[in-house]
């Protein structure tokens, strides 16, 4: 499937240390680590246990302090970017083990302790190996995550416009029946759409037909006002898209740029494609100093979300305002069903 | 029962379909409770001018329309010597709901219920508009427009032709560039609301920032003159009190 072959989920998280199956994982592994030490180290089996105590002295202490220090820090460390994150996860372990080092050599009870250095490369190895074991462990269980995130992004019709076109018709089923069957099929079409798995790339042709339908339904409200015009001549009807990535759109540019007025404004939709990209431009009537301009940006957000699971750095959007018009451009890989 | 006042009332939406739909819901409500409707109205300015010269003492009004909203053209028909009750309607805003029923304000969800709108005409007697100081708190922003009344009739002002207020003795008098108006608020309230717009000049003085040409010594009599505000559209130059000085600043001087 096309679909899954070209779409990224990143995922990168630090895990969180408040969480019990976290710390039981950590202790785990680091005892099992120096265990195989001990193994390695030593000529018989009956050593072992001896060697493993030697090196739990440093090495509990380490991993404890460690452990409280990234508890206590946890939520600090989940809103950092990844990055840096890991940068702090390695410096607390690393000063952990100063730390421990510096007291221990104090009391002098280990003649054997290796120095500073070597105690701490392997201090911060081990946190290494931790970290990317989360890691691995984090990406193999998210697309089920990431496919919740994609659904709840999806799902968000404004309920100002569900409203006002059931509202509108309600309006038409005495006057003008067939209408408001009309209209009712199209509003059904968009919300089996919304509610669709949102997983699945599809067709541009269909997002564009389902923009219609949309508009089909504004125009019953917006009647006069409401003017749309289509450049589609040179559309590739057959590039995926992510679904329902047109329709907020030209949502947006109804809501921001047709309702505030009363004289008749244009939404311009112009789909193309160029080189290996397809390009998505609305264009409104821009209305200074609405007053729901944070409605848009959510919408606007929402969308880079969206892209950004399903093509990572390969989409773009952006908007301007220029000569008294908004416009927003999306601008996306082009892949088809064959060429995946 | 709507005892014996007559319900008379106008319908503003700026959809055509759900002013209908309003339409058709009083129509199934009229055995009960007859309502006339005097007029539809598909913005605020049109609504204004349908009230001025036919009464009505009821209003089922839209939040949310262009150039006005709601909220505003309810602000504006409180001036009116006979302010009509309002019926709010909106699709949906979950503010402006809690807002509504903190203020005991009427409104109506859409799409409207035939059951829901009976309830509010039955609840409708006494006929009473909404307070000033509950539309205040629902309003999202400054108004668009002032008003003012002359001759018994509404008189919308945009905003932005305004070019400066001025108090004087009881009225506040209001200048565009064709002429002045009197306005029936304080300077104190208006410099409250349009304060990003506005800039105090001098204690009884606001002028619009967009408004403002430049500024020039006076050169009185008196040798040291203070400062004069010169504006873009009108003759007029207004004195900038010695304590609003610093306002020079702000325009670079």
């Amino acid at each position: 499937m096309a679909s899954s072959i070209n779409q990224n989920f990143p995922t990168h998280a630090l895990p969180s240390f408040r969480n019990l199956g976290v710390v039981l994982r950590i202790l785990l592994i680091v005892n099992g680590a120096s265990l195989l030490l001990a193994v390695v180290r030593t000529p018989t089996w009956e050593a072992v246990p001896d060697d493993f105590m030697v090196q739990a002295v440093l090495v509990q202490p380490v991993l404890l302090l460690a452990l409280v220090v990234l508890y206590g820090l946890s939520p600090a460390l989940g809103r950092l970017p990844y990055p840096s994150g890991v940068a702090s996860v390695f410096a607390v372990a690393a000063a952990s083990g100063a730390l421990v080092h510096l007291l221990a050599g104090g009391v002098g009870g280990i003649g054997a302790s290796p120095d500073l250095v070597r105690f701490l490369v392997v201090s911060v190895a081990m946190t290494a190996v931790l970290l990317g074991y989360f890691d691995l462990r984090g990406r193999a269980l998210s697309p089920a995550l990431t496919e919740a995130r994609l659904q709840a992004l999806q799902a968000r019709i404004r309920p100002h416009f569900l409203f006002n076109s059931i509202n509108a018709v309600l309006s038409l089923i005495r006057s003008d029946p067939k209408r408001a069957e009309a209209a009712l099929e199209d509003m059904a079409e968009l919300f089996r759409v919304a509610m669709s798995d949102s997983r699945k790339l599809s067709p541009l042709a269909r997002e564009v037909e389902l923009c219609r339908q949309y508009l089909e339904l504004e125009a019953l409200r917006l009647g006069e006002r409401l003017r749309v015009e289509w450049h589609t001549e040179k559309m590739p009807a057959e590039a995926l898209v992510p679904p329902m990535i047109l329709q907020p759109l030209v949502e947006n540019a109804v809501y921001h740029g047709i309702e505030p007025g009363s004289a008749p404004g244009t939404v311009t939709i112009n789909i193309y494609k160029y080189r290996d990209e397809v390009h998505l431009a609305i264009k409104n009537p821009f209305h200074e100093g609405g007053r729901e301009q944070a409605g848009n940006k959510i919408a606007l957000a929402n969308i880079r979300e969206r892209l950004s699971l399903h093509f990572d750095a390969e989409a773009r959007l952006d908007t301007h305002v220029s000569g008294g018009a908004y416009q927003v451009r999306i601008t996306l890989p082009y892949l088809t069903e064959a060429g995946a | 029962m709507s005892g014996n006042v007559s319900l008379r009332a106008l319908i503003v939406d700026d959809e055509a379909p759900a002013r209908s739909r309003l339409r058709d819901l009083l129509a199934d409500c009229a055995e009960t409770h007859p309502v006339e409707v005097v007029g539809e109205a598909g913005n605020g300015a049109e609504a204004l001018a349908i009230l001025n010269d036919t009464p009505a003492n009821l209003v089922l009004l839209d939040i949310r329309m262009p150039e006005m909203d709601g909220i505003e053209l309810a602000q504006h028909l409180q001036k009116l010597p006979a302010p009509p009750a309002v019926i709010f309607t909106t699709a949906y805003d979950a503010y402006a709901i809690k807002a509504f029923e903190l203020h005991a304000v009427d409104y109506l969800l859409k799409p409207i219920r035939g059951a829901r709108l009976l309830e509010a005409l039955s609840r409708l007697p006494p006929l009473k508009a909404p307070s000033a100081d509950a539309l205040n708190h629902l309003a999202s922003g400054p108004r668009r427009h002032l008003s003012v009344q002359e001759r018994g009739k509404l008189q919308l002002i945009p905003i932005g032709d305004v070019i400066y207020l001025k108090a004087e003795l009881k009225y506040v008098t209001l200048r565009t560039r064709e002429r002045e108006y009197l306005v029936d608020e304080s300077l104190t309230r208006l410099e409250e609301e349009f304060g990003t717009l506005f800039v105090r000049i001098h204690r009884n003085c606001l002028v619009a920032r967009q408004h403002v040409a430049g500024f020039e010594r006076e050169t009185g009599e008196s040798g040291e003159g203070g400062w004069l505000a010169l504006l873009r559209g009108v003759p007029e130059r207004l004195p900038v009190s010695r304590r609003q000085q610093h306002v020079l600043r702000e325009f670079g001087r």
